[in-house]
Order: C-alpha cells, then sequence, then structure tokens
C-alpha cells in the first residue's frame, strides 16, 4: 500500500481549525488524491478543544490518525499543540502557534496553564517550529488571518509544492471576497517565512 | 418557499456522511424530508433545505418529523426524516406502529449514533430498532456508501413496502470523503388510497397486519443473504476473520490489510447463513460492531462460534488504535510498547458560554441563590453545571427539566422542604417536549418556578430556526410562537408570568427570589437572543481600569470568556480571615458590551472602552 500523508490540526474552537483543515483537503483533492477528513464537530462553537484529522494518498479506509502517526501536528494554541503531540511519529513535525489562549477554568484558578508547552514538547524529543502566529495575524490586520499564517507554515512541509495550498487558499476568497485575497496571500508568505520555509523550498 | 441555490452537476465531490445522504434523499425525488437538529445529524436537513424541488422542514420533534415523513408515504411520495440516536427514542411511538402498517413511497429514517459521545446525553445503539419493529438497517462505512445506501434504502423500502432505517454514526455524519453522485429523478405520487384496514390501526385491522412484519422480515433476510450491500474481502492470513458493520470495516481495513473480512451493509436482517460460510473459512471469527454485541449475539445464537465484545469495549468508537492491541491479546501475542511520545497532561478544555451569552446573567444569578434545586435541560444551557457557576443540578433528556421538577416538589421529604425548585429550559427544548411537562405542573398544582430561556435559537446546534422565531428552515416568515400567552393557556396565572431581561441583573434575581417564594407555578421568560445568529447586535466594548480594580473577583464569578485573570494575591482581613483576590482585563476586542461583568463591579473599575478597538478577535492572550 503506497504512503499515506496524516496531518492532524488542532486548537480551539472558533480559531478557524475545521476551514483550514478543510482547504487543506481541497488542495489535496485537486491533486487527485483520496482524501478523508473527519472531526469531532459538536461543540466546536464553545471555545472546546477541537482536532481535525486529514488523511490523503491513493487510497484512504479510516479516517482517522492512530496515536503516533501524524506526519505533522499543526497547532492552532500551544496548549492545544501539547495535548496532542502523542499523535505524532517520533520523526513527525510540528508547527505551533505560540499565542495562548486561557480558558475559564485557569482563570478561575482551578487548573495551571503550562509554563512553556512548546519547550515541553522539545523537552520530548519531538521537532517543533513555533512562532507567535496570533500576534503576526494581529500584525498584518486581522487576527481571522491566524489561520492562513499556519496554512502558510506547514506549506513547505508538504508532499505538494507550497502554491498548490496557496492557490486552495485564494481560491476561498477570490470569488466572495476579492479585498481578502491579498491580505491572505500577505498573511500565507509571511506564515512561511516565519519557519524558514522559503529559505527550504529555495 | 424554498430557496434554491445551485446544485452541482452530477460530479466528483468532496462529501460528508450528511452531505452525502441530503444529495442522495434529492437525488431519489424525495418530496418531503423533516427533522428535529441533532448532533451529529443536523446538516441533512439543512443541506436539504437548499434544494429545491421537495418540501423540507424543521419539525417541532423528531416524532412529528416521522410523522410528517410517514404521511407523505401514505399519499404515494418518497419521504424521509433524519434524527440524532436519541430522537428515535422520541420517535419510536410512530415507528413501531408504521411498521404495522408499512410504507407506500419509499420511506427512509436516518439515524445518527454519536458513538463516541461528542454532544449527547448518552450513547446508545439504534440497531436495535430494526430488531425492535422488524425493519431493514443499512450501514454504510463512509460517505460514498452513505450515497449510495441512501438511494438503496428507498428502493428497498418500496419493494418491501417498509420503513427502511439508515443507521449513521458521528464517525460517518462528520467525515468528509470523495463521492461520486448523480442526478435527480422526478415521482409522481400515486395518490392516497382510502384503505381502513390499511392505515387504521385499531385492533381489529391491525392484528390481521401483524404477519407481514415477519413475512417481510423473511424477505429482507433473504435480500441479505444475495445483496452485494454484503460482501467478502478475500485475504490470505487466515487466522482471524472479521466481521464488521458501519465505519468499523474501514477501521479494520487499515489495521489488518492481509485479514478477509465480511462487511456488513445489510445488516440487519443480518445474512446468517452467508456469516456461516464465511467462518468455516476462517480460525477464529471476531465481529466488530459498534457499540453493543447485537450481530455477536445473533451469530451465537445460530450456532456460528465467534469473539466480539469479550475482547472488545463495549463503549466508544472501534478505531485502529483500539483493535489493534485487542487483536494481539486474541492471537496471544505480547502487545508492544508504544513508540510515540506519550499522551501530556494538559488543563481541559471544557465547552464554555459564548462571550456576552444571555444566559451568564441566568446563571450568575442562579450561582447567586441559595437553597435551590435546579432541574436541567438539553441545550447550550447545560453548561450551566459547569465553572464558575454550578448552578444546574440534572440533565435528562429533551423536556425533562419540567417532570423532574414536579417529581421532587411532590416527593421531597423534610429535608429538602425550604428549597425551592426551578427548572431551566430553553426555547426550543420547551416545544420540542417541554410543554407538555408545564402542563403537568399547572394541572397537579406543583410548585416550580421555570426559567424559560427564550434566545430565538436552537443555540447548540448552530442557531436553527423553531416555532419562537418566527422563521422556517428557509428562514421565510411564518406564525411566531408567543411564549408568554402559550404559558398562560398552559395554565400559568398571568401575574406570574414575567418576561426579562437577563441582562439586568437586579431585575432578575428580583423576580426570581419573589416567585420562588410563591408556592405555585410561574414562568420567568428572559428574552435576549444568542449572540451567533445574524440578528445579534453588539454594543460598545468595555475595559478595566487597573487601577481601580480591587481583585473582589465579582466579575469573574460571571463566567464570560473576556475576563481574564492578570494576577492573583492574597490579604488578611481585620476578621483574619485570608480572602483570595484576582485582578483581571477584559478582552476588549472580544467584548460585545452586553454590561454584565459592570453590575457586580463594586469599585466601578470596568468602564467602556474608548476608543474601541477594531482588531476582530477571539479571546487570545498574547504572552
Amino acid at each position: 500500500m503506497s504512503k499515506i500523508t496524516n496531518i492532524l490540526v488542532c486548537g480551539v474552537g472558533g480559531q478557524g481549525v475545521m476551514t483550514a483543515t478543510e482547504i487543506l483537503a481541497e488542495a489535496a483533492i485537486s491533486l487527485g488524491f483520496d482524501v478523508k477528513k473527519t472531526e469531532v464537530a459538536g461543540m466546536s462553537q464553545r471555545g472546546g478543544v477541537v482536532t481535525s484529522h486529514l488523511r490523503f494518498g491513493d487510497a484512504v479506509l479510516s479516517p482517522q490518525i492512530a496515536p503516533g502517526e501524524a506526519d505533522l501536528l499543526i497547532g492552532f494554541e500551544s496548549a492545544e499543540a501539547l495535548r496532542w503531540s502523542h499523535m505524532l511519529r517520533p520523526d513527525g513535525v510540528a508547527l505551533v502557534n505560540s499565542g495562548r489562549i486561557v480558558p475559564p477554568v485557569v482563570n478561575l484558578g482551578l487548573f495551571d496553564y503550562p509554563e512553556d508547552p512548546v519547550a515541553q514538547m522539545r523537552a520530548l524529543g519531538l521537532t517543533v517550529h513555533a512562532f507567535d502566529a496570533s500576534s503576526l495575524a494581529i500584525q498584518l490586520g486581522n487576527i481571522r488571518l491566524g489561520n492562513t499564517v499556519m496554512l502558510g507554515a506547514c506549506a513547505d512541509r508538504l508532499p505538494f509544492p507550497a502554491e498548490v495550498l496557496r492557490d486552495a487558499v485564494l481560491a476561498r476568497f477570490g470569488t466572495r471576497k476579492p479585498q481578502l485575497v491579498e491580505a491572505n496571500r500577505g498573511a500565507f508568505e509571511a506564515g512561511r517565512r516565519a519557519v524558514g520555509g522559503e529559505a527550504l523550498a529555495a | 418557499m424554498p430557496v434554491t441555490q445551485t446544485v452541482p452537476a452530477a460530479a466528483r465531490m468532496f462529501l460528508s456522511g450528511n452531505d452525502a445522504v441530503a444529495r442522495a434523499v434529492w437525488e431519489a425525488g424525495t418530496r418531503v424530508a423533516a427533522a428535529y437538529p441533532g448532533t451529529p445529524s443536523t446538516e441533512i436537513l439543512e443541506i436539504l433545505s437548499r434544494h429545491s424541488g421537495l418540501h423540507t422542514e424543521w419539525s417541532v420533534n423528531e416524532k412529528v418529523s416521522m410523522e410528517v415523513a410517514l404521511g407523505a408515504s401514505m399519499v404515494g411520495a418518497r419521504a424521509f426524516c433524519a434524527m440524532k440516536h436519541v430522537g428515535l427514542n422520541v420517535a419510536s411511538d410512530a415507528l413501531m406502529t408504521m411498521t404495522v402498517t408499512g410504507t407506500e413511497g419509499g420511506l427512509v429514517i436516518a439515524v445518527a449514533d454519536d458513538v463516541g459521545m461528542s454532544s449527547s446525553q448518552n450513547e446508545q445503539d439504534s440497531r436495535y430498532w430494526g430488531r425492535f419493529a422488524h425493519v431493514p438497517v443499512l450501514e454504510p462505512a463512509d460517505s460514498q456508501e452513505a450515497y449510495a445506501m441512501t438511494l438503496a434504502a428507498f428502493e428497498l423500502s418500496e419493494r418491501l413496502k417498509s420503513p427502511v432505517i439508515l443507521r449513521l454514526t458521528t464517525r460517518i455524519c462528520h467525515v468528509k470523503g470523495v463521492v461520486h453522485t448523480g442526478e435527480r429523478i422526478e415521482i409522481e405520487p400515486k395518490g392516497f388510497v382510502k384503505d381502513p384496514r390499511h392505515w387504521v390501526m385499531v385492533p381489529g385491522n391491525a392484528k390481521p397486519r401483524l404477519p407481514s412484519m415477519f413475512e417481510r422480515e423473511a424477505a429482507a433476510r433473504a435480500e441479505a443473504e444475495v445483496t452485494p450491500l454484503n460482501f467478502q474481502v478475500e485475504r490470505s492470513d487466515r487466522r482471524i476473520g472479521f466481521v464488521t458493520s458501519g465505519p468499523t470495516f474501514m477501521h479494520v481495513r487499515e489495521a489488518f490489510p492481509d485479514a478477509p473480512v465480511f462487511k456488513l451493509g445489510l445488516s440487519c436482517p443480518p445474512p446468517l447463513e452467508s456469516l456461516r460460510r464465511f467462518a468455516a473459512t476462517v480460525d477464529t471469527v471476531l465481529v466488530v460492531e459498534e457499540t453493543e454485541p447485537l450481530l455477536e449475539t445473533e451469530m451465537k445464537a445460530a450456532g456460528i462460534a465467534c469473539h466480539g465484545k469479550d475482547v472488545l469495549p463495549r463503549i466508544g468508537e472501534l478505531a485502529p488504535d483500539v483493535l489493534e492491541p485487542a487483536v494481539r491479546r486474541l492471537r496471544g501475542e505480547v502487545v508492544p510498547e508504544p513508540e510515540h511520545v506519550p499522551a501530556q497532561q494538559v488543563f481541559p478544555r471544557p465547552p464554555t458560554m459564548c462571550v456576552a451569552c444571555p444566559h451568564l446573567g441566568v446563571y450568575y444569578t442562579l450561582s447567586q441563590m441559595r437553597n435551590v434545586i435546579i432541574s436541567g435541560d438539553i441545550g447550550c444551557y447545560t453548561l450551566g453545571a459547569g465553572h464558575p457557576w454550578n448552578a444546574l443540578d440534572t440533565c435528562i433528556s429533551m423536556g425533562a427539566s419540567m417532570g423532574t421538577a414536579l417529581g421532587m416538589d411532590k416527593g421531597r421529604g423534610k429535608v429538602d422542604e425550604n428549597k425551592k425548585v426551578v427548572a431551566v429550559i430553553g426555547d426550543s427544548t420547551f416545544m420540542h417536549m417541554g410543554m407538555q411537562g408545564l402542563l403537568d405542573i399547572t394541572w397537579n398544582r406543583g410548585n416550580v418556578t421555570v426559567l424559560l430561556l427564550d434566545n430565538r435559537a436552537v443555540g447548540m446546534t448552530g442557531g436553527q430556526d423553531n416555532p419562537g422565531t418566527g422563521r422556517d428552515i428557509h428562514g421565510a416568515e411564518t406564525t411566531r410562537v408567543d411564549f408568554a400567552k402559550l404559558c398562560e393557556a398552559l395554565g400559568v396565572k398571568k401575574e406570574r408570568i414575567h418576561v426579562l431581561d437577563p441582562y439586568e441583573l437586579p431585575v432578575l434575581f428580583k423576580a426570581l427570589r419573589e416567585e420562588t417564594k410563591i408556592e405555585e407555578p410561574s414562568v420567568i421568560i428572559t428574552n435576549r437572543p444568542c449572540v451567533l445568529i445574524d440578528h445579534y447586535q453588539p454594543a460598545k466594548s468595555y475595559t478595566v481600569e487597573e487601577d481601580r480594580c480591587t481583585g473582589c473577583g465579582n466579575c469573574v464569578e460571571v463566567g464570560c470568556p473576556a475576563i481574564h485573570v492578570t494576577r492573583r494575591d492574597k490579604v488578611i482581613k481585620a476578621s483574619g480571615k485570608e480572602v483570595d483576590l484576582s485582578f483581571v482585563r477584559i478582552e476588549t476586542s472580544a467584548c460585545t458590551g452586553c454590561g454584565l461583568c459592570v453590575q457586580p463591579c463594586a469599585p466601578a473599575a470596568i468602564v467602556h472602552a474608548d476608543p474601541v478597538q477594531n482588531v476582530q478577535s477571539v479571546q487570545f492572550v498574547r504572552k
């Protein structure tokens, strides 16, 4: 059986995890791959934990990525990336937004937020590329660009050219909101640069 | 007035199971489709409502949706209803007699089991209904099969004159895959044929029809032995042969690519002779089914030796990471230690209420009351059981807050005699199954204060319309329920009914205190809309003046996710008591200015942010 690519995207309800995964899926479909994507969406708008599994290759059977099987872990929030770090293959790569979303249970003093989730992941021996995608998105003018920034960050670690993913991102806005195309193009490239993607590609 | 959008022509599409079912229902020439929203089935009707050529509706509950579908079938039209697993419990009264009448136009019931419990109050196996009602059950394993089996279900329904259950699970409904689709066919209904012996189920008419259930079951069983929906995957490793139904087929094929598999699509009634032949070709049979041991029990009863729930869990999903160690143990092998990093302990992140949710005011108020028992219900407001409010004491089934409150009132002993019984229910849940409970409270002179949280939406499932919004599934205007008049008609005295703004905490507190003192039924209706629906109007946002914040933490008790603690401290009061302090900031870009946190802030440290920040944000905190 040929190689299946497994990508796990995780974050917090409202961050655009499911949309980002949908765009990754569209890029894979545009190349003719068989694709399956799954998530638990029941309470996604309520600030709960959200994960989205994407698998593509010649023929995909189970839609779920098993623990230790993700080639890429895309963490939209740093504690969430830590929470799902066991899903990563020992030789996999994590791309992590070091921005934090502190839940009410932490504000109430019932639980502590981990001191440095990214350092904790590295201490486990994982390969982690982390940067503050939230701040970067705000600098670019809108926190909602955060998921495009994260897609840019993973673009040079896919089994297909970064341009395919970029075109899938831009196609989302091209038809309905042309004014957002340039903002998203910038956010995508900023995400690539933040993890040294362009340099690697060149 | 169907709002028609362009429906993509026959093509290779990327569809969820729900999308795929909707597409096939439309293609099948269905004229009527009805549902009540419920995770994970909700999207089926949402998608269908965008198609033309059929009547789609949100029904007030699942039983009505099934009866609407049956009525359409009676006049000869193809009909469809969809629900989550607990919805079929509600609709089962109709199902259990519909199986005696049989159907005319093809009738398909999609029922979505929340295996793994992403958003439900229980986990149950709807395949039982196939056995109970003697109707066929089809179980797709992915989106393509969900599409194909929906079409097959209509055809089977018309051939057997029986409703057909299409059994989905969360891992079918919410998984997207590539689907090859077709085009819609149009079918003109044959028309209603008056025939009391067929449709009027009194004993004299129903009794002669009972054998038809078993004749049909026999026909379905014969069908199951030959249908291409049931097939065998031949493979060389014959140590274990797997029997699968539903999504477990994909998990088994993933985990054990070299093992033979018997794949059930038409799983009820099961093709026992085919399964017997399959069993003879392998050393051991393992039945992999979610969630109850139905096939396993039926196979054992037929004398086919097999393993099942003796080695596999009886709850939750049977994904490859669950199957692999179980099968290794069955083979007598050692389960190797995983090579990946172990799961890390991270704080829980339960779903929370939204910034400025009108329920925040209700739960803040309830959390400040002493000696109340709060009977809860199903919706976003069930989150009131969590932190910081801890102000919801029960959650059972749709509308149960009414009956359980009355039962608590009538059953209480001395230990509870000074407690107030309050029931909390949302607008849609009230109309689904709560109204009857309120009628029972008034009729039987219960002493219950009902909080009817009218946020003009079915909030938890994504803000669908209901009879209280005055809009139908297409967003078109229709009759709108007046909750105050409805409660009055159900027997609540007019002076015991209050319509209040849940953002006005003193008003809410006063009404609750007064109504819980009066020993007769009362209803407090809150009237602010869900913040996630289009009609919500945000107001000017707030900020905290840092030097005025005394760290009292009152605002934190409101539970709004836009309020963040920046610093903690402790002080010793004059009385010698140690007090925890929580200094706060408001994520102004997320705040929509509801003003709830302003009210309990003693030092008046919460003020309007000026100028209003333009950055759109969810509640991010920068390091």
